[in-house]
């Protein structure tokens, strides 16, 4: 077999598409585990719950006012949220609200559940399976919407957290709450608003695989492909998530056609995670993550 | 500070904290004038950062009462307490490790940045104006830390001294009416503790800063404090200017012991 380099081309290229749609899951994590230094296992359940939201939305309403709808509804999840879990557990330990997460996340899951069955749903927004060649590379269309929207979504994110007032003050809360307060930012409305972040990227994400994958239980699953690109691009750094993201996307394809063939394939769904041991053993704090040094 | 019949700027009333069975704070009251440098003095553990928490409205005394400009702040929380004009240093210095000096310096502003995040971020019209206005504020007070050289750096990656300069600069970053510092020479040199004790006069002087020191080093105490209180296992057992409390026959057994005495 001679070595086709443009189907590697194709390869990486819709890998790293999807790359970036990994990007935007990593990235909800991400602002979460930045602001109030937990990981957020609930954030497939609010993808899932999404979904599901934007499935039954639209059986009645146009697109665009079902998606608003169910940024009211995530942004009034955050605030809840806020109130019910956050607030009570101030001042506990990390694992206690680790802890409280993982409840949500069943919370979550049983509610979605009761509303909406266990049937899987498609989620049609109107972008058709076809592909667009490219000099010889074939790039599914579906794949380039992903993309861009993640692009789009995750420009956004960077932008308001680098440049506005709100932005700022939220990252000054993810690295210090007492000096946080000590210059007049309210932790809990800046929680509150991380926690409606959270949610308007897991509506993104319940979007772009709920159209790929149908609108199922094993969405909430998608979560875990962020754990290897959080360990691969460091838990608390924006541009980490979306190298990251692209790393394990182009990785994981890649992985595929050039090893896949040798061991019988289905490499592209651990090959992620043994990049992250490897980074695990190198680089425990990934490429852009924080360096914490403990004097013992 | 003349006009001394004015009400003083915060009084603490009879204030009382416990963790657990331990007094931090046990019936303090005491009072800040306008325009004064006051110093608290103590051994470790007399009670004196509880206090600064107290002011600031991380903790609340049970029982006590605190008023600021006459309003009462004693159950406030300390973003509220922070918008009405109390900034703080901290004794072990919390500073953002992973921003800029300059944006570090900037959060120190954050209470005074009103325009919505969409024109801030869009950087038009009014929130041009603006973050051009908090700016040049901002680079005044870097300047005036001499800390120009190390404005782009990331503030974790700074020695402790500049570190603690940084968060300084943030406190007065706010044009507060009233700093409360906690310790801001602790682990200093000779140098660094004197520029820190001409940045406190000049931030007295020149902004009429009102001043709550904390620190260990008895002469920086009395060469730059108006007043002084000392506090002994939460109590306070003495208060006056600098030379009443140095010849205080309480304080030089409790503080200084016995031996130092000259």
């Amino acid at each position: 077999m001679s070595f086709n380099w443009l189907f590697v081309l194709e390869v990486t290229i819709t890998g790293l598409l999807v790359g970036l749609m990994y990007s935007l899951i990593a990235l909800g994590f991400v602002l979460i585990y930045k602001a109030s230094g937990i990981f957020n296992f609930a954030q497939g359940a609010m993808t899932l719950f999404a979904a599901f939201a934007l499935v039954s939305l639209s059986a009645f309403l146009s697109l665009g006012f079902s998606l608003v709808g169910v940024l009211v509804i995530m942004v009034a999840l955050a605030y809840v949220v806020e109130r019910v879990m956050l607030r009570p557990l101030v001042a506990r330990p990390a694992l206690a609200l680790f802890m409280a997460t993982i409840g949500l996340g069943f919370f979550l899951e049983g509610v979605a559940q009761a509303i909406w069955g266990t049937q899987p749903r498609g989620l049609d927004i109107g972008i058709t399976e076809t592909s667009y060649d490219l000099g010889g590379i074939l790039i599914s269309k579906m794949d380039l919407f992903g993309a861009g929207l993640s692009g789009v979504l995750l420009f956004c994110l960077v932008w308001f957290f680098q440049k506005t007032r709100t932005g700022r003050a939220l990252r000054a809360v993810s690295d210090d709450h007492e000096a946080a307060l000590s210059v007049g930012i309210p932790l809990r409305s800046a929680w509150a608003i991380t926690w409606a972040i959270a949610g308007l990227v897991a509506l993104a994400a319940g979007i772009l695989w709920g159209t790929r994958l149908g609108v199922q239980f094993s969405l909430t699953l998608i979560a875990l492909k962020a754990l290897p690109v959080l360990i691969i691009g460091g838990f608390d750094s924006v541009p980490g998530a979306i190298i990251g993201g692209l790393i394990v996307g182009s990785s994981e394809s890649l992985a595929e056609v050039l090893l896949g063939p040798y061991v019988g394939g289905g490499i592209k769904d651990f090959s992620p995670y043994l990049l992250a041991v490897v980074f695990l053993w190198a680089r425990p704090y990934g490429l852009f993550g924080r360096e914490i040094i403990e004097r013992v | 500070m003349e006009g001394s019949n004015h009400p003083p700027m915060l009084e603490v009333k009879d204030v009382h904290i416990s963790f657990g069975v331990l007094k931090a704070l046990n019936g303090v009251s005491l009072h800040i004038k306008k325009g004064e440098i006051l110093a608290i003095i103590g051994p470790n553990g007399a009670g004196k950062t509880t206090m600064t928490n107290v002011i600031s409205g991380v903790c609340h005394p049970k029982p006590g009462r605190i008023l600021f400009e006459g309003k009462d702040i004693t159950t406030m929380p300390p973003h509220h307490v922070a918008a009405l004009g109390i900034a703080r240093t901290f004794q072990n210095v919390e500073i953002f490790k992973g921003m800029r000096v300059l944006d570090n310096i900037m959060m120190g502003r954050h209470l005074q940045m009103r325009s919505g995040f969409l024109s801030q971020g869009i950087y038009w019209g009014l929130g041009q104006k603006e973050e051009i206005r908090h700016r040049k504020f901002v680079e005044w007070v870097i300047d005036w830390l001499e800390i120009e050289h190390i404005r782009k750096t990331p503030a974790g990656m700074l020695a402790y001294g500049l570190q603690k300069r940084v968060e300084l600069g943030r406190a007065l970053a706010a044009e507060p009416k009233l700093l409360l510092l906690d310790e801001p020479m602790g682990g200093m040199n000779v140098d660094e503790k004197e520029d820190i004790a001409r940045f406190i006069l000049d931030a007295n002087e020149e902004l009429g800063t009102t001043i709550f020191l904390i620190e260990h080093d008895m002469g920086v105490v009395m060469d730059i404090s108006d007043r002084v209180i000392v506090l002994e296992y939460g109590e306070k057992i003495a208060e006056g200017t600098p030379a009443e409390i140095k010849n205080n026959e309480k304080v030089i057994k409790a503080y200084l012991g016995t031996a130092t005495r000259r």
